[in-house]
């Protein structure tokens, strides 16, 4: 049994899987639903399997079509990784049952194979080993995610579809510009390859200028965020859920996986850039968000600043500062899903996001405020939950480095996300009555916020599984976690 | 099987599942709410029980699970925690029945009950937690559960309060954190042990030591009501009455107050403390709250809030014991602890009654009202006198000792300050006595309900007589073995050098 386990290519199916689905749910649209929730079994599945398979024997390499690098096409899943399919398995389940409830029979027909296809492409970025092949997967996510977003219809979500396609492309093509800097100066795009023949020069600053720049602009860091917003927050609940869970840690991984493996050297200097960058996102989204009068823009405007912290751990560099950046990822896409999706219920029972006017309906939906809530805590960075685990850890890499500057930022950051969302919270206490023409939300819908906001907080007490798993392979180089 | 590894979280589940529960059951399923209700608080004193005994039997009860990496969530039962646990849990049984009175035919029962419970379980596993990173997540985790109770009746001044609330006790939680990690990245480990574990780096790290110091107390002082951070308690005296006798007596203050045992003792340990320079600015920053929430006291018509200014002064006694460098004190601040949690429930209890039966909010309604609910001005009475100071009740206990301990530590200063308080006490709470007694009623009350020949309903008038025989009971048998002073006693042998 272990045998077989162990020669399945976990990793690959868990590409081809999506993408079959995505064929089924497209060539049968009546019984899209089904067909996606199936899928989405199986994907949760092959990541299981992924991940006994890297915890047994170690980081695994594929070779496709076994031509190897670096002329095939070479897959790899280490620790990060494996986090990374996993925690995506985990949101595209929640957001696979909430949209079987979500959508009508007209927009589930476009939404599922798009949905499919986009998980399809996100696991391969997870999985790719060289660097063109994430070109096109972050190509091949882009626009999934774009059609997403217009799927809402209306002049707003085309608006939001429209700039967000460019932006989209904007980046892709500095990111490939710096691509073929990278292949001219070296010949070859596999991450591994490139580590050992790196060495500075202006072709390598050049094309490291250009490829951080595209990610950025794609992980919407403050200045280049302004696109973030009006996307997120037009799309359809479950699109606005995978689109601030899951696309934007896209091109975080990317520019990860390039920091850590193939510019090594170079970047020295950047580091304070980008944690200062990551600070003023942590406060300008915080602000914005307690500024904002519709729950999914405040929403939207509070993953630019849970995305700030992710950049605090570049000048902090070390292993728990990455651990930490992981952390808060993993705990800000399962929270935030919930988030979006607890919001989406109570749009579709209320009619509306106005927060102001959101007394009546938060008392009715009571399984939908404790989502919101419960995610709102690990937002927060409070105990017990993932999110306080990952404020920890980077609270401790600063400190642990002398840069306390850093300290009061996470701290700051902290404080405006309680405001933000006890603002929402305080609604539920009140003593107006119901005056809505209710719609009532299937049970599903309200269960998979709930659920997923529960992971967020569970991942605040397991802790030490994911730090090992993260580990495997030595995705944060030389020394294992003291 | 060996059940000592899990007792301590056994205790805290006891409260935590039955909150679960109580969240998913109907509103109007109102005896198996009572049932469970009831079930979790005589389970959770039964477990209580079991660890007095066992401790006193020289077992080792510890829950250890990881949390990080070098850090364990640790809830473990050593001498102040069998102080704090068996206060919480025993007021909590009083307390929950109370509440079932109080809140009977109102809306939210669910909600309320499910936070009341969450509230309790962290407020147990504050007492028990074994280091200083378990103590801050059941500390924000009791945060967070009380401000839904804060704000329950949904009006404008509880949001008002519920805000203030979390305004400063997030930011406090902050101050804690940072500390806390602070402290974590000098000295690698945060387990609490008698007589301080930070002595050994005081080379070199003496500054960063002090800040540490301030940062912690700061974060703690926010729950504890010291001043300047107390404003948030007399604001949110407008949640019901068994939610503050919860603020007030059984949770959350004194988890601040507890907290401050924990750093003071624990962390840095009294005698390095002291050395340190640091328990002189903590003792008067108490004084000063002492006299100050006194003389707010003295000028509050409203009841409640002029009980609530009567808490910011008389939980500083706990915490000017703690900080005053002498054995005799530490025993008057612990013991302490207790006294004041029995007498203020006793308290908060009354005036609820008052407020239920009679619509009475203010004391200057309260002209003869001992001659129509004379049970609830009788324990009112005890309570008052006891936190007065006189003997033979709790409070003269507590006092006693405080002072005996000021002039065994060489602060004789101290001695005024409790004299002086002592007067303000009596000033702001014989004039309510005199009125309640000895006024003639007037023709109606504000809002009366009727009860038949009782004066109350049996669930509002039972717990305060209890507590308040319970102050009669700590006063009288306070050299009897297993009160909270022979306990106190006990723990003070540990925490000073022999």
């Amino acid at each position: 049994m272990a045998l077989t386990m162990a020669a399945i290519p976990w990793g690959v199916m868990a590409i081809l899987l999506p993408l079959a689905g995505a064929m089924a749910c497209f060539l049968s649209p009546r019984r899209a639903s089904p067909l996606g929730l199936i899928t989405a079994l199986g994907v949760v599945a092959c990541a299981a399997g992924l991940g006994w398979q890297v915890a047994e024997q170690g980081a695994q390499r594929y070779a496709i079509g076994g031509w190897g690098a670096p002329l095939g096409i070479d897959l790899y899943a280490d620790g990060l990784s494996l986090l990374m399919l996993m925690v995506t398995a985990v949101v595209g389940l929640g957001i696979s049952v909430y949209s079987s409830g979500y959508f009508n029979r007209e927009k589930a027909v476009n939404f599922w194979p798009l949905w499919m296809f986009l998980w399809s492409a996100l696991n391969a970025l997870f999985l790719s080993a060289d660097i063109f092949n994430l070109y096109v997967t972050l190509e091949l996510l882009g626009l999934a995610a774009v059609a997403l977003v217009a799927l809402a219809g209306g002049a707003d979500a085309l608006t939001g579809a429209m700039r967000y396609l460019l932006v989209s492309l904007l980046g892709s093509l500095a990111y490939l510009l710096g691509v073929a800097l990278l292949y001219h100066s070296f010949g070859c795009l596999d991450i591994a390859l490139l580590a050992e023949r790196m060495e500075p020069s202006p072709a390598v600053m050049a094309a490291m200028g250009l490829m951080s720049a595209g990610l950025l602009l794609k992980t919407a860091l403050f200045p280049l965020h302004f696109w973030l917003p009006p996307a997120h927050a037009s799309a359809p609940a479950p699109v606005s859920a995978l689109l601030s869970a899951l696309v934007v840690k896209a091109s975080f991984y990317i520019l990860l996986r390039l920091w850590l493996d193939v510019f090594p050297v170079t970047a020295a200097g950047l580091g304070q850039l980008l944690g200062l960058l990551g600070a003023a996102a942590v406060l300008w989204g915080g602000l914005q968000a307690l500024r904002q009068t519709r729950l999914k823009m405040l929403i939207a405007y509070s993953t630019v600043a849970q995305l700030g912290y992710l950049f605090l751990a570049f000048p902090l560099g070390s292993n728990v500062a990455w651990q930490g950046a992981l952390y808060l990822l993993l705990s800000h896409a399962l929270a935030k899903a919930a988030m979006f999706m607890a919001a989406g219920n109570i749009l579709c029972f209320g009619g509306h996001d106005r927060i102001a006017d959101l007394d009546r309906v938060a008392q009715r939906l009571p399984l939908s405020l404790a989502a919101f809530g419960l995610a709102g805590v690990s937002i927060m960075g409070l105990p017990p939950s993932g999110g306080f685990i990952a404020k920890w850890l980077l609270l401790e890499a600063a400190m642990r480095s002398g840069q306390w500057w850093w300290v009061i930022i996470l701290i700051l950051g902290g404080l405006l996300a309680a405001a933000y969302v006890f603002k929402v919270i305080g609604y539920a206490f009140t003593q107006a009555v119901m005056t809505h023409e209710a719609r009532a939300v299937p049970a599903t819908m309200e269960w998979a916020a709930l659920v997923l906001a529960l992971v967020a907080i569970l991942l605040g007490l397991v802790a030490p599984w994911p730090l090992a798993l993260m580990e495997i392979g030595l995705p944060f180089g030389g020394e294992a976690a003291g | 099987m060996n059940w000592d590894g899990w007792l301590p979280l056994l205790i805290v589940l006891s409260s935590l599942s039955v909150g679960l529960v109580i969240f998913f059951l109907p509103e109007e399923r109102v005896a198996t709410r009572t049932t469970l209700n009831l079930t979790g608080a005589v389970l959770k004193l039964v477990l209580v029980g079991v660890i007095i005994w066992g401790v006193v039997h020289r077992h080792h009860y510890e829950t250890r699970l990881p949390l990080l990496p070098g850090l364990d969530l640790v809830l473990r039962a050593d001498a102040e925690s069998v102080l704090f646990v068996t206060l919480s849990s025993g007021l909590w049984l009083v307390t929950t029945v109370y509440a079932i009175g109080y809140l009977e035919g109102s809306p939210h029962r669910s909600r309320f009950f499910g936070f009341f419970s969450l509230c309790v379980a962290a407020t147990v596993g504050v007492a028990l937690a074994g280091n200083l990173i378990t103590f801050l997540l059941f500390y924000e985790l009791l945060t967070l559960a009380t401000y839904p109770l804060i704000v329950h009746r949904g009006t404008d001044a509880a949001h008002q309060a519920g805000r203030a609330y979390l305004t400063y006790t997030i930011a406090g939680g902050a101050l804690l954190l940072v500390g806390t990690v602070w402290l974590y990245g000098i000295a690698g480990s945060l387990e609490f042990s008698y007589r301080g574990f930070v002595a050994e780096l005081a080379d070199g790290h003496r500054a960063a030591l002090i800040a540490i110091f301030a940062l912690l107390i700061a974060g703690l002082a926010v729950k504890a009501a010291l001043v300047p951070f107390h404003s948030w308690l007399p604001q949110a005296m407008v949640a019901p009455a068994p939610v503050s006798a919860l603020l007030h007596a059984v949770a959350v203050v004194k988890a601040g107050a507890f907290g401050i045992v924990r750093v003071v003792y624990d962390v840095y340990g009294i005698e390095f403390a002291a050395g340190l320079g640091v328990t002189l600015p903590l003792a008067t920053v108490a004084a000063v709250t002492i006299i100050y929430g006194s003389m707010r006291a003295l000028f509050q018509d409203d009841l409640k809030r002029r009980l609530a200014f009567s808490t910011v002064s008389q939980v500083s006694y706990i915490v000017l014991g703690i900080a005053l460098t002498g054995p005799i004190a530490t025993i008057g601040g612990l013991v302490h602890l207790v006294h004041q949690g029995v007498m203020k429930i006793t308290l908060f209890f009354c005036a609820g009654n008052l407020a239920e039966t009679l619509g009475i909010h203010k004391v200057s309604e309260m002209n003869g009202v001992g001659r129509r609910m004379p049970w609830t001005m009788a324990a009112f009475t005890i309570g008052a006198f006891g936190m007065i100071g006189a003997p033979p009740l709790a409070g003269f206990i507590s006092k006693w000792y405080l002072g005996l301990g000021a002039l065994d530590a060489g602060q004789g200063w101290v001695i005024f300050i409790l004299a002086g308080s002592s007067l303000l006490n009596a000033g702001y709470f014989l004039p309510i006595l005199y009125a309640a007694w000895f006024k003639a009623p007037p023709d109606t009350w504000p809002a009366e309900r009727s009860f038949g020949r009782r004066e109350t309903a049996w669930a509002l008038l039972a717990p305060p007589v209890v507590t308040a025989l319970l102050t009669l009971a700590l006063g009288l048998l306070a050299s009897a073995p297993f009160s909270p002073l022979q306990w106190a006693r006990s723990i003070t042998t540990l925490e000073y050098a022999p």
